[in-house]
């Protein structure tokens, strides 16, 4: 089936009414207080949380390996974003934006020089190194005087509104869609198939995990950068091992691979702790509970690496129109 | 010569996989290496591939040194690999597979046009185009991994044991397909433990042992040779 660009224009166009009809809504909610404070923040870290998963899918995803440091790439972001606008001196609304995108590279250049050695690693090789760097960070931002030191930085300027968090996100998603469904998307996904295969298509392996590497750690970095300026303030204990587990935890709840879902799988595991409230000291436990579960009945995620499109919901209406008659 | 392999030494570790083994193979030829397994056949071809380096020794293709060369630049110069136990990507569909394939063009419609062409010799390919290729049978599989190193409209085909465990009559029309593709041009290098079969369609083998070439000649001399009937096709007449 070819689409023409008729077709392609009209989805072109679908989505951008779609992404807009999304941010007037929520902002109208928001500015007219259907959403109370508690409830917009939630809004907030629910896209700073689709950011992160997205981001981890990447490497975890699409490229298959496993990595368990990612929190720390998030750290780099938080604090490099942070330290430039709290001491650059420039207005915050001028420096923030700036800083998020230095924060990207920075995470970026890390995840670089950590690709180098661990990406020629395989499997549990890669996971240890990843955790072992992770840790690192932590430790790093706890001993460093201009990171705070133990204290962590406060004071950070809380200027993520839920109007950046939606747009940070929604050029993360573009970027990251665009990029994986094209031909270097396709290398990527060849190299988690069957990476001798793949560099017997003719494959720049090693190029392709650092590609897919490096954008995972520069949108952590952008997920940490939104996340600093949501909460105010950081600790450097937030990023440690159990931090890039939770992360984990939401890219393989999703499913491995599929973009939809991590965004559902963000947006379910931000609110379950919360909902779960009511539970007190069984919210973890139930929380756990239910991860397991679904890893019994659905262990390849909620989405597997499938992805909800326009084409999914045309064949799904089409079903229902041909069933009616029948039935 | 497309290629000549002089005097390569690969190890693994301290093991000595591969010592010090020459060989040519003429445009337009199909030249078989035949030898048991742990002969060192896969080694020599992904050697040659650049997914292994050789300790000493030089491989030329096409009068360029090629041994220092990363893997997907060799690749990129009109070699391809069908590597042993077919290693398709069994969770993309056989057309993602084929496109694959042709990873390293750049020419849309020319692949578009070689897509067809694969599935008019591959009609059974055609039919599951869209199916996940783990799904295949283990012939189909053999077949889209065939097609797909043939997307790259290589120059030379590096075949590793196309026939393992496939049923006889599937080893017959693998085969076949084997000689079509070298009579439309493509130079064809062939590892096999199956000799006599190897041979048959040859024009020319080397016998490997242990990491060594132990004989060499066309393959109408070597399927009469008595040290080879006894060797390798004794058990098979
Ligand atoms: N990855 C490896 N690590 C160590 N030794 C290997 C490895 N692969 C192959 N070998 C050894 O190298 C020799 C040649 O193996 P191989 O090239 O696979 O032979 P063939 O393809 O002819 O069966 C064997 O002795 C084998 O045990
Ligand atoms: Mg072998």
């Amino acid at each position: 089936m070819k689409k023409s660009s008729s077709r392609v224009f009209k989805t072109y166009v679908l989505n951008i009414v779609i992404i807009a009809a999304i941010f007037i809504a929520l902002q109208l909610m928001i500015t007219n207080g259907v959403f109370n404070s508690y409830t917009s923040g939630l809004v907030v870290q629910i896209f700073i949380n689709m950011i992160l998963t997205l981001s981890l899918n990447v490497a975890t995803g699409f490229l298959g390996e496993l990595c368990l440091g990612h929190a720390g790439f998030m750290a780099i972001g938080a604090y490099t974003t942070a330290l430039l606008t709290i001491n650059s001196g420039l207005p915050v609304m001028i420096m923030f934006p700036l800083g998020l995108i230095a924060g990207m590279i920075i995470s970026g250049i890390i995840g670089f020089l950590v690709g180098v050695p661990a990406l020629r690693l395989k499997g549990d090789y890669l996971a240890i190194i990843t955790l072992a760097f992770g840790e690192m960070i932590s430790i790093l931002l706890r001993t460093f005087k201009f990171t705070g030191g133990a204290l962590g930085l406060n004071g950070i300027p809380r200027v993520t509104s839920f109007a950046y968090s939606y747009w940070c996100f929604i050029i993360s998603l573009v970027l990251i869609i665009t990029f994986m469904f094209s031909r270097h998307g396709r290398a990527i996904l060849s190299i988690r198939e069957d990476e001798i295969a793949s560099e017997a298509t003719g494959v720049n392996t090693f190029k392709y995990k650092m590609i897919a590497f490096v954008m995972s750690a520069m949108f952590a970095g952008l997920a940490g950068g939104l996340f600093a300026h949501f909460q105010g303030n950081l600790a450097p204990e937030k990023f440690n091992y159990n931090y890039s587990i939770d992360i984990m935890v939401m890219v393989v709840f999703g499913g491995m691979g599929s973009v939809s879902g991590s965004i559902v799988s963000a947006i379910i595991l931000t609110l379950l702790p919360e909902l779960l409230r009511g539970f007190s000291e069984f919210r973890m436990l139930v929380y756990a509970i239910m991860l397991i579960v679904l890893m019994i009945f659905r262990p390849e995620g909620m989405f597997g690496r499938k992805e909800v499109t326009y084409r999914v919901f045309r064949r799904f209406l089409k079903r229902n129109k041909q069933n009616k008659p029948v039935s | 010569m497309l290629l000549s392999v002089d005097s390569i030494n690969v190890y693994y570790g301290r093991i000595h996989a591969v010592r010090d083994i020459s060989f040519e193979v003429a445009k337009g030829e199909v030249v078989t290496l035949i030898g048991a397994n742990g002969a060192g056949k896969t080694t020599i071809l992904q050697t040659i591939s650049g997914i292994l380096q050789p300790k000493s020794g030089t491989i030329k293709y096409e009068g360029v040194e090629i041994q220092n060369k990363p893997a997907y630049k060799i690749l990129q110069s009109g070699l391809a690999q069908v590597p042993e136990g077919r290693r398709i990507f069994t969770n993309l569909t056989v057309r993602e597979n084929l496109e694959m394939g042709a990873y390293t063009r750049h020419d849309k419609e020319g692949i578009t046009e070689d897509l067809k062409k694969s599935f008019s010799r591959f009609p059974r390919l055609e039919e599951r185009r869209n199916q996940h290729a783990g799904t295949l049978s283990g012939g189909e599989q053999q077949m889209l991994a065939i097609a797909r190193a043939l997307m790259s409209k290589p120059k030379l085909l590096l075949l590793d044991e196309p026939s393992m465990g496939l049923s006889p009559l599937l080893v017959q029309e693998i085969f076949r397909i084997i000689r079509d593709v070298n009579e439309d041009g493509t130079t064809v290098l062939l590892v096999e433990q199956n000799a006599q079969l190897a041979l048959s369609v040859a024009d020319r083998g080397y016998v490997l042992e242990t990491g060594k070439v132990i004989m060499s000649g066309g393959a109408k001399t070597l399927l009469v040779d008595e040290r080879i009937k006894a060797a390798y096709l004794g058990g098979e007449a």
